[in-house]
């Protein structure tokens, strides 16, 4: 029974070439890794969420209804760093990249498949270091880590987490390197560079910041860790150093990470987009330079991170101006978004409902970005609740929706079976309904003067407060209707063919579920990408 | 054969084929190399950026204090660091003839070359080890210093420390690389994306070399 008997060759997959959970666990087939990422960010998402209910259950009441302040910080923390660290930065290029770059490439696996098994192993190995954090008693000191709090004052967990953080920057390395290996060699004759799918330009972005900024989160926690043990003093005023330079060296790296959060997002849009739209994107090139500069310019603008730190007047300015110089390429997208569906014939099925929210989303998030970019308003704004609701707006309804919409778009393609597109279709409005109920009146109460981090808040903030955590359960309600469906048509789902949405694209010139190998033959590349013409305008 | 012995391996000599027919014109696409030296490219980017963050907090914090010590003494601090130098130097020498004679697939011989280079790498760590020995007799300890602000220790033992890790990396790595491609399971790309590794440890020395110790020499 170990060893299967020899199958027949049309139903042999990826899911059922082998079997066992050795099969799995020493697998450095990429599609293989794909879904081994997608069961363990689901994981740290459904434990971050947890955190997150918490919270908006506390904050009920003026007073709080639920939580020790104490416990409260331990929540926030929690949450911030496992929903980053361990759900955001690896959701879309671990399980949608590593699923899909080499399938887009037209490549039998990515560059260096073991490293790839191997960078999965790292993350979950700094997981379960979070892990024992959390059930070790927590820690209070949010996601940033701040010193002193952290080095001095917060309580003896911080070591646990902050290494947990340390060994999974690792782990997003060597994705991001396998990435950019294979982009650069593994493509497909006739697959150029300006034919290449838009989600890989954006995973290739994200994989530049990922190499680059990672590093400095490493060694920054690693001098965190170090301060915390053996009182090295880089960060300690009382030993002569300084902790404004661990700021610095934090939103340098965590500035550019939130990017690795949304332009994977906006390489999906912008696959979902045409694809529903039955029309060439608008402006390919400028969608592809756009992610490209996006990954360039965020690394030029950590200090706004640091308005009210104490920074140099002028290096406030330069920051503030830089911060406004990244709406350009931003706003660059969503206008050829928008008009991708000018004229094209539109069909709002399951994924492109999620991409239009995040369209939505994201220019909100956008768009209140910039009044945190100004100076001036800046310090009105800083550390208010206007900041968690816009940073929710692009890591939530943008990074978030863009995840899910891809999900959607690519799960006929993962399992080969159908999920019942009514009912995504309602999760998709009832995520959006939920998400603004939640984080909309967060801008109100941070424009009138809520501080962010606080157990406790006067009572004329009650009314606010009770929508938000009514728009958070009704949030929780629309992520959990998909993790049921998706479930369920693993079993019961309705067969989805090789390409259930017409879309073009190699990943789809295969059969779903892909054979293990994905293309029987090298495919050779010969049109544009997004070749959508009028033939499959009257098909649709 | 000449080409063969101009780009090493038989798959460069296809690739330069191609190269010569692209935008490139005959200058050898940059794209043209393979999977893993890019990786070892692309993960030397991502380490020398680890270095610069921490040179940087090193600067910064140097420049920021008042009484940044000057410790270390012509003899036999400077002399001693300055022999250092010139032993990983040399061994970046023997690993560029250990990488030539691996593209000529003189693989005994690239085995030699690789063991000079480690031996290099070794006395390196162990001077170095003696010079840590030294100080730390002297009172420096990663949170203390005799001298002025304890930051001096905690910077000097980071920087160093952190880079001696990658030289002792570096010898486990070469000394794999070194076995294997005796017995004839690595090519002689690997040799050199080994030796790509290895000169990037020494360039990394050529910055700290300057910047904690000829930057903190006590004049007398």
């Amino acid at each position: 029974m170990s060893t299967t008997a020899v199958a027949p060759t049309t139903g042999v997959n990826y899911l059922n070439a082998q079997y066992g959970i050795r099969s799995w666990l020493l697998t450095t087939d990429h599609k293989r890794i794909a879904l081994l990422y997608l069961g363990s960010v689901t994981f740290f998402f459904l434990i971050g969420g947890a955190a997150a209910v918490l919270m908006r259950l506390h904050l009920i009441e003026p007073q709080g209804a639920l939580l020790e302040p104490a416990t409260y910080n331990k929540m926030f923390s929690m949450h911030g760093i496992i929903m980053v660290f361990f759900f955001l930065i690896p959701s879309i290029p671990a399980v949608m990249g590593n699923f899909l770059v080499p399938m887009m490439v037209g490549a039998r696996d990515l560059a260096f498949p073991r490293l790839n098994l191997l960078s999965w192993y790292v993350y979950i190995v700094g997981g379960l270091f979070t892990l024992y954090a959390v059930v070790a008693g927590g820690v209070d000191t949010g996601w940033t880590f701040y010193t002193p709090l952290s080095t001095t004052y917060a309580n003896g967990n911080v070591m646990a987490a902050a290494l947990g953080v340390f060994i999974t920057g690792f782990s997003s390395i060597l994705t991001g390197l396998n990435f950019v290996v294979t982009i650069h060699k593994m493509r497909a004759p006739g697959l150029t560079w300006f034919r290449l799918p838009l989600f890989l330009w954006a995973i290739y972005a994200t994989s530049i910041i990922m190499i680059l900024g990672t590093p400095v989160l490493a060694i920054t926690l690693l001098l965190v860790a170090l301060e915390r043990t053996f009182h090295v003093g880089i960060f300690d005023p009382a030993l002569g150093g300084d902790p404004i330079l661990f700021q610095h060296l934090f939103w340098f790296y965590s500035h550019p990470a939130v990017y690795i959060m949304i332009l994977p997002s906006m390489g999906v849009v912008s696959e979902l987009v045409t694809c529903f739209s039955r029309k060439r994107i608008f402006g390919y090139s400028f969608v592809a330079f756009s992610s490209v500069a996006i990954a360039v310019i965020s690394f030029l603008v950590w200090g706004h991170h640091m308005f009210v730190s104490g920074q140099s007047v002028y290096a406030g300015l330069v920051f503030s101006a830089l911060s406004f110089a990244v709406a350009i390429p931003s706003a660059i997208k969503v206008f050829n978004w928008t008009a991708t569906l000018y004229k094209g014939s539109v069909s709002y099925q399951a994924p492109m409902l999620y991409a239009l929210g995040f369209i939505g989303l994201f220019t909100m998030g956008g768009l209140t970005g910039l009044f945190l970019a100004s100076l001036a308003t800046d310090i009105h704004l800083h550390d208010t609740y206007f900041v968690i609701a816009h940073f929710h707006y692009i890591m939530v309804g943008g990074a978030l929706m863009g995840y899910l919409g891809g999900l959607h778009f690519w799960w006929p393609k993962m399992t080969g079976r159908l999920y019942p597109d009514g009912w995504a279709r309602f999760s998709a409005l009832v995520i959006f309904i939920g998400f603004n109920l939640t984080f909309f009146p967060q801008y109100i109460l941070g424009y009138l003067g809520m501080p962010r981090r606080y157990a406790v808040y006067p009572e004329e903030f009650q009314v606010l407060n009770v929508m938000s955590s009514a728009g958070a359960s009704i949030l929780a309600v629309g992520y959990l209707i998909p993790l049921v469906y998706f479930i369920w048509s693993i079993r019961y789902g309705p067969p989805a063919g090789p390409n259930p949405w017409g879309a073009k694209g190699l990943e789809w010139e295969t059969p779903s579920p892909p054979p293990t190998e994905n293309f029987e033959e090298v495919p050779v590349v010969e049109e544009e990408a997004y070749a959508y013409g009028e033939k499959e305008a009257h098909v649709v | 054969m000449a080409t063969h012995e101009l780009t090493g391996t038989p798959g460069a000599a296809l690739d330069a084929a191609v190269a010569r027919e692209s935008a490139w014109s005959g200058g050898g696409s940059p794209y043209a190399i393979g999977s893993k030296k890019l990786g070892m490219w692309l993960f030397i980017i991502s380490d020398a950026i680890t270095f610069s963050a921490l040179l940087i907090a090193y600067s910064y914090v140097r420049v920021a204090s008042n009484d940044w010590p000057m410790p270390f003494h012509f003899w036999p601090s400077i002399i001693k660091t300055t022999v250092m130098t010139f032993v990983l130097l040399t061994s970046s020498v023997t690993m560029v003839m250990a990488v030539h004679a691996g593209k000529l697939e003189r693989r005994a011989t690239a085995a030699k070359w690789i063991a000079a280079t480690m031996l290099g790498g070794l006395t390196f760590i162990v001077l170095h080890a003696l010079e840590w020995r030294d100080l730390i007799h002297e009172g420096v300890r990663l949170f203390q210093s005799p001298w002025g602000t304890p930051l001096f220790g905690a910077a000097f033992f980071t920087l160093t420390g952190l880079h001696m890790t990658h030289v002792a990396i570096g010898v486990v790595y070469l000394g794999t690389v070194a076995t294997l491609f005796a017995r004839g399971r690595l090519s002689s790309e690997d040799v050199e994306v080994s030796g790509l590794y290895w000169h990037f440890v020494d360039l990394v020395w050529m910055f700290i070399f300057p910047l904690v110790y000829l930057l903190s020499v006590r004049m007398s």
